[in-house]
């Protein structure tokens, strides 16, 4: 009988980071689409490294700070009660991290593609910079929202690196899909490992096509 | 009454350019900003909107500050209020013209405003429809009124009319002027149009490289002095035909293009695209209705 945790802790873990990553990813990208201060290449280069970067560096120091040893996992464990490492809210917040640029690019671009009349227009009008944003940008920007939302959430789903290292492999607490497909290779349990893979093969397929046909080519700026 | 001192280093395609204008705009007076591209025209309708700061100087309405360096008051452009005109009419495209007016309303402000400017502007048909799908001379009118549904004192129109064609521009000025005297409103134009500014304009600013070189009323300004004509028109040079001993000057009108018989030496002066005057003199006219 086929195990579904691993599936469901999968969706998950997307679901929730998705969540999160959009409040943390809109005021950022927001900022970064029209500041003009000097640190900008500089926070640019820090929320694109994820991208080049071994996940498993990442994990690993994520793993270093989030250490109930070190400082800042101690802190968090006394004052928050939480505990990083080794824990669905620890691959949530490396997850965040992990999938940052493929939030934070496409709304930063698609922000930054309209005319900043736009904007001005309605601040004249006597409109604040979040009605602004919620009512006359964001609206302007569908097809990059979508483009930002769905893949950060295929990219959560496939993470591997990044959840080996900071999350273990602790079943219904960490242990996700891909972590699973590892596990039952080494048992040389490939008929299981195939199961779970097709299944994460359909779903990261069928995602993608509904963005492809739903933005008519809009997503290849971004996956190059 | 709108004062305004405004100072400002802008850096421009050739070099830095020192903007120094004082001015003044009275209540019901409709102000022309004229001068050459590059002269800090639209640095100072968008100085005055609050969307650029100034390096120094000062802004104030009526008895309020909008800006002062020296006090430290810089009045955001939500507080500032005023009605502004961009030149890509700057619509929500996520919003039906109705949409687009209604979301300029202040809360709890009666929306009777907006039917009365829907009225005004003549957009009465179009109310439905998404900003795309209209014309340039449409969109403008969105943009007037929507401009116009605070009640702003101020309005600020940055060359609303240069990417409208010909026939429907001078549509568009009635409209402006309409508006502009059904509020009362303070307004300075912006605009390289020479004809636009004698028909709208009660005064013309020019600006010259960042400086306020001259300001009179625009007849003063465009009519040659030295020509005591009686028949005075701006049109704008489309060919210049060299004949034996003199140049046949093509000048486009309004929509009429008229032949003018110049010297050699008056034709040498002149380019196609030039803008010009023609008037005449000695000449009686001939008046009569058309059907």
């Amino acid at each position: 009988m086929m195990d579904w945790g691993p599936l469901i802790l999968t969706f998950k873990l997307a679901t929730v980071t998705t969540l999160l990553l959009l409040l943390v990813a809109l005021p950022l990208a927001a900022w970064m689409a029209h500041t003009k201060t000097k640190l900008k290449p500089v926070v640019e280069t820090l929320v694109s490294m994820p991208l080049v970067l071994p996940p498993t560096v990442l994990g690993f120091y994520l793993l270093m700070v989030f250490s109930p040893n070190s400082s800042v996992g101690s802190w968090l464990n006394e004052h928050l009660g939480l505990q990083l490492v080794f824990s669905f809210e620890g691959l949530v917040v490396a997850s965040i991290i992990y999938s940052l640029p493929f939030m934070v690019h496409p709304i930063q671009s698609g922000l930054a593609s309209l005319p900043p009349s736009l904007k001005e227009a309605s601040y004249v009008l006597g409109k604040s910079r979040l009605i602004t944003l919620f009512k006359v940008l964001l609206p302007n920007i569908k097809p990059a929202l979508l483009t930002g939302i769905v893949l950060s959430f295929a990219h959560t789903i496939g993470e591997f690196g990044v959840v080996l290292m900071i999350g273990g492999n602790i079943p219904g607490e960490t242990k996700v899909a891909s972590i699973t497909i590892y596990d039952q290779v080494e048992a040389l349990n490939y008929g299981a490992a195939n199961t779970y893979s097709l299944i994460l093969f359909a779903i990261t397929f069928l995602i993608l096509l509904t963005v492809y046909l739903s933005n008519g080519g809009y997503l290849k700026q971004f996956w190059k | 009454m709108i004062k305004a001192a405004l100072h400002k280093t802008l850096s421009a395609a050739n070099g830095q350019l020192e903007l120094n204008a004082e001015f003044e705009i009275g209540k019901g007076q409709l102000v022309g900003l004229y001068g050459p591209s590059g002269a800090g025209k639209t640095s100072i309708l968008r100085m005055l909107a609050g969307l650029m700061q100034p390096d120094s100087g000062l802004v104030s309405l009526d008895n309020a500050t909008w800006y002062n360096n020296k006090q430290g008051i810089s009045l955001k452009p939500q507080k500032r209020k005023v009605g502004f005109l961009f030149q890509d009419y700057a619509l929500f495209p996520n919003m039906t013209v109705r949409q687009n007016l209604e979301f300029a309303l202040d809360k709890g402000s009666d929306k009777k405003i907006v039917a009365q400017l829907v009225a005004l502007t003549e957009l009465g048909d179009l109310q439905k429809q998404k900003p795309q799908l209209l014309s340039g001379g449409q969109k403008q009118r969105v943009a007037l009124a929507r401009a116009m549904v605070n009640k702003p004192k101020v309005l600020l129109l940055d060359e609303p009319l240069s990417a409208i064609d010909r026939d429907l521009r001078s549509k568009m000025q009635t409209y402006i002027r309409q508006v502009h005297d059904e509020f009362q409103l303070m307004t300075l134009l912006v605009s390289h149009d020479v004809s636009e500014m004698i028909k709208m304009a009660d005064e013309v600013l020019v600006l010259e490289e960042g400086k306020i070189v001259q300001k009179s009323s625009p007849v003063d300004l465009f009519a040659n002095s030295d020509v005591s004509g009686k028949f005075q028109f701006t049109g704008e040079v489309i060919r210049i035909d060299k004949q034996d001993f003199v140049s046949i000057v093509s000048v486009l009108i309004g929509k009429d293009l008229v032949r003018v018989v110049a010297e050699e030496s008056e034709a040498e002066m002149l380019a196609p695209g030039d803008q010009v005057m023609l008037a005449s003199k000695a000449f009686n006219p001939i008046i009569k209705k058309l059907e």
